[in-house]
């Protein structure tokens, strides 16, 4: 939109002063900027999500390294490949980072590298550039591709691990969340190995704690709006508390707190109001505890931001703002 | 006792930076220039035919434009000379070319002869709009509106408020600041005229909190000329306090409708530089010939400067030390609702509150990524992406069922996109060819 009001050669009626004098840029208004860009944004997610893929690998040791490494660097070149074949230009906008780094994070860290790669492709290939890349993705990339992977290899996706750091052999075990059909009973120690991270599960999920601070940094930086997390970690509550189950479990264990702070708040794929984000965080909220309470999966997360992501649009529509000054009413002091 | 009411803050809009480098400085006049280039066009409305021809001697402050159109204000001399001739100049908002008079100086500044009121307090509605008029007052925020117009609200519309807006809130401009400062007493005294034409029930004086001192000195003159009835409205800084719509919501929570002006919910609102221009033309029949301009930005003294109206930007930056090296655009008005202008020849007009000299370089636009940030911020409750994307796709009536016509076009949504969609100027655009439509039919 911006145009330069310069002319390569000035006509002749011009006097020689004004063809000396010097050419200015026209351009509309606002000539101020913020200086906040897409992938100034992208890449403050990426540090953010280090803090949780930090725990992921001291918990998790090399195969966590080894995902994360396969997981991003194939997103990467699939989305370069993209750009290619549809004839655009490749932008390290930072956004393939956090889809790639996103899906290592959900993954379990004993996943074959081959499956990461298959999964990190079908994000970025068929999840966001088939619809037209950043932007115009109905589904959040990287959570399309776990669903994508727990349908092809659900074996290998529901495989879990205790932590075994660096060294140490991977010992097979259920995951926390697989039993809370029942009522969880007290215990500390349950809590704290679930709040520090000190437990089976997915790569990144584990440690409330470095997901909290990582998503603390995103909401102190305005990059992320509070009504989202905070509502759907809300609802998940009052509903375990209503089922009758254990509502600080619930909070901890399993992809709640990753799929609230970093998930469900992408930008893309949920509401654009806030009336819009209040709603989605119900939804979520709902159908994670529906399907943890009721469903034949012990983890609800995924699936309820997938449905959430599609009825998005819909929530839009419905949602708008009311503007300034729409109903003709005057309130006249007299 | 002056009024101070509680300061308040709105939840929409941007957090600008807010560079007044000049805020400072005192206004000081800008030396006279031996020719004025004046276009017979500085208000909104119909533009002024000549009263003079080539070859006519004139005085500083005699008419040498007028309409008998109703929407218009007259154009008086800036300096006494001889008319040399007529230009065209390019109207800075509508691109429009306008005729301009130019009048060489004879180094004189001789003026016309003034007619102060004997007994101002005596005036009548009638007459103090008749002398507003024939000052060629227009609204001196930025819109050039007539002011007279501005003061005579059609039958049936009772004005229960006046607010004298002093938000200023654009960023490096620092002329009402300095007005306030410097002039104070004239500005609230052009206030007293302006109530006592339309004699509201309340008169308040907003200002935003980066002009404390003008918060407190507004409150002393308030105090002081015993205008007690004139209550202080603090406002925290945010971009775009000043907007006449905003400014009505924050300060008395009514909304103007849609389409629709603010004598609708009752109000009017004035600039304190015209409230000052009201008080030079009905207290001491002085027209409208000057008014502080600030020259800012990437010039070496940003200054506040008494300017005539004719005046060319060159000259006015030149007596700032000039502009620095890189400096490739230059801005009449603020960097928000600013006017990028091409040539220097351009004179400072009615409507010319500030000159900005920027640095700046065109960004990329990218897809937008619904990060809702337009949407949270803007001042009208509208959704700016969604208007954008249906006027980059021609989808006009969308952008009219979105209510487009209650944009005002503050631009806070542009500033804040981090994608560089410049989210306003396709607003503009959809409603110029609303307006196109509309005319067609």
């Amino acid at each position: 939109m911006t145009q330069e009001a310069s002319q390569e050669t000035p006509p002749e009626t011009v006097p020689e002063e004004a063809a000396a004098a010097r050419q200015f840029l026209i351009s509309p208004g606002p000539h101020l900027w913020k200086g906040l860009s897409v992938s100034g944004i992208m890449y403050l997610v990426v540090y953010a999500l280090l803090l949780p893929a930090g725990a992921g690998v001291y918990f998790f040791g090399q195969r966590a390294l080894s995902v994360m490494g396969v997981s991003i660097g194939v997103a990467i070149l699939t989305e370069y490949l993209c750009k290619k074949l549809r004839g655009q230009p490749f932008v390290m906008d930072g956004s393939t980072i956090v889809t790639g780094l996103l899906l290592a994070l959900v993954l379990p860290p004993t996943i074959a590298l081959w499956m990461v790669a298959l999964g990190s492709i079908f994000a970025i290939a068929v999840v966001k550039e088939a619809f037209g890349g950043l932007g115009h993705n109905i589904f959040n990339p990287a959570l399309a591709a776990r669903a994508f992977m727990s349908v092809s290899f659900p074996m290998e996706m529901t495989t879990w691990v205790k932590p075994m750091g660096f060294g140490a052999d991977a010992v097979t075990c259920a995951s926390p969340l697989s039993g809370t059909s029942i009522w969880q009973p007290y215990d500390p120690s349950t809590y704290r190995a679930l709040f520090l991270g000190n437990t089976a599960g997915s790569i990144g999920e584990t440690s409330a704690l470095l997901i909290i601070i990582g998503g603390a940094i995103l909401l102190a930086r305005g990059i992320i709006n509070w009504r989202i997390p905070a509502i759907y970690i809300g609802v998940v509550a009052l509903l375990a508390l209503g089922f009758g189950e254990d509502p600080l479990f619930h909070i901890l264990a399993g992809g709640l707190m990753l799929g609230a702070f970093f998930m469900a708040t992408d930008y893309v794929t949920s509401p654009l109001t806030n009336r819009g984000k209040i709603i989605f965080a119900v939804g979520l909220g709902l159908l994670t505890m529906i399907i943890r309470r009721f469903a034949g999966m012990p983890e609800g997360v995924c699936y309820s931001i997938l449905f959430m992501n599609a009825i998005t649009p819909l929530i839009d529509r419905y949602t708008k703002l009311k503007p300034y000054g729409l109903q003709k009413k005057v309130a006249h002091a007299s | 006792m002056a009024i101070r009411l509680r300061k308040k803050g709105s939840p929409y809009g941007v957090r600008v930076p807010e560079s007044k480098l000049s805020e400072k400085m005192p206004i000081e006049a800008a030396p006279l220039p031996e020719k004025v280039v004046i276009p017979l066009q500085q208000n909104i409305g119909a533009p002024c035919q000549a009263l003079v021809k080539k070859g006519d001697k004139v005085l500083t402050g005699q008419k040498i434009g007028d309409s008998d159109k109703f929407v218009s204000a007259p154009i008086h001399a800036t300096l006494s000379g001889e008319v040399s001739g007529t230009t065209t100049v390019v109207n800075p908002p509508t691109g429009a070319l306008v005729e301009a008079l130019v009048i060489t100086s004879d180094g004189e500044d001789k003026w016309t002869e003034l007619s102060p009121p004997r007994n101002p307090e005596k005036l009548s509605v009638k007459e103090t709009l008749e002398r507003i008029r024939e000052a060629g007052l227009v609204g001196l925020g930025g819109a050039a509106f007539p002011t007279h117009i501005k003061l005579s609200p059609p039958k049936g519309k009772e004005i229960d408020t006046v607010i004298l807006n002093g938000c200023e809130c654009e960023p490096y401009v620092t002329s009402d600041h300095r007005m306030m400062l410097e002039y104070g007493e004239p500005v609230l005294s052009g206030l007293k005229v302006i109530s006592r034409v339309l004699s509201p029930k309340a008169v308040y004086i907003a200002i935003e909190d980066n002009k404390e001192d003008a918060i407190d000195h507004m409150e002393k003159l308030v105090a002081k000329l015993g205008f007690t009835d004139f209550k202080i409205a603090p406002l925290k800084s945010k971009y775009p306090m000043g907007a006449e719509k905003t400014l009505i919501e924050m300060i008395l929570g009514r909304e103007v409708p849609i389409g629709g002006l603010p004598l609708d919910v009752g109000v009017v609102v004035h600039n304190v530089s015209t409230a000052k221009a009201v008080h030079d033309a009905v207290i001491e029949g002085k027209p409208l010939v000057e008014r502080v301009v600030t020259v800012t930005g990437a010039v070496k003294n940003p200054k506040n400067l008494m300017t005539r109206f004719g005046t060319s930007l060159k000259s006015l930056i030149d007596y700032c030390g000039g502009m620095d090296e890189r400096a490739n655009k230059v801005i009449l008005g603020g960097p928000m609702m600013g006017i990028a202008q091409f040539d220097l020849d351009f004179p400072a007009v009615k409507g010319t509150n500030s000159i900005l000299v920027t640095e700046s370089h065109p960004l990329r636009e990218q897809d937008c990524i619904s990060c809702g940030k337009c949407v949270e911020i803007c001042p009208m409750r509208l959704m700016p992406t969604l208007l954008a994307r249906y006027a980059k796709a021609g989808r006009y009536d969308d952008c009219q069922d979105n209510y487009i016509d209650d944009c005002f076009e503050c631009g806070a949504c542009t500033f804040t996109c981090p994608a560089n969609i410049p989210l306003v100027q396709y607003i503009k655009i959809a409603k110029k060819e609303l307006a196109k439509r509309k005319a067609g039919k």
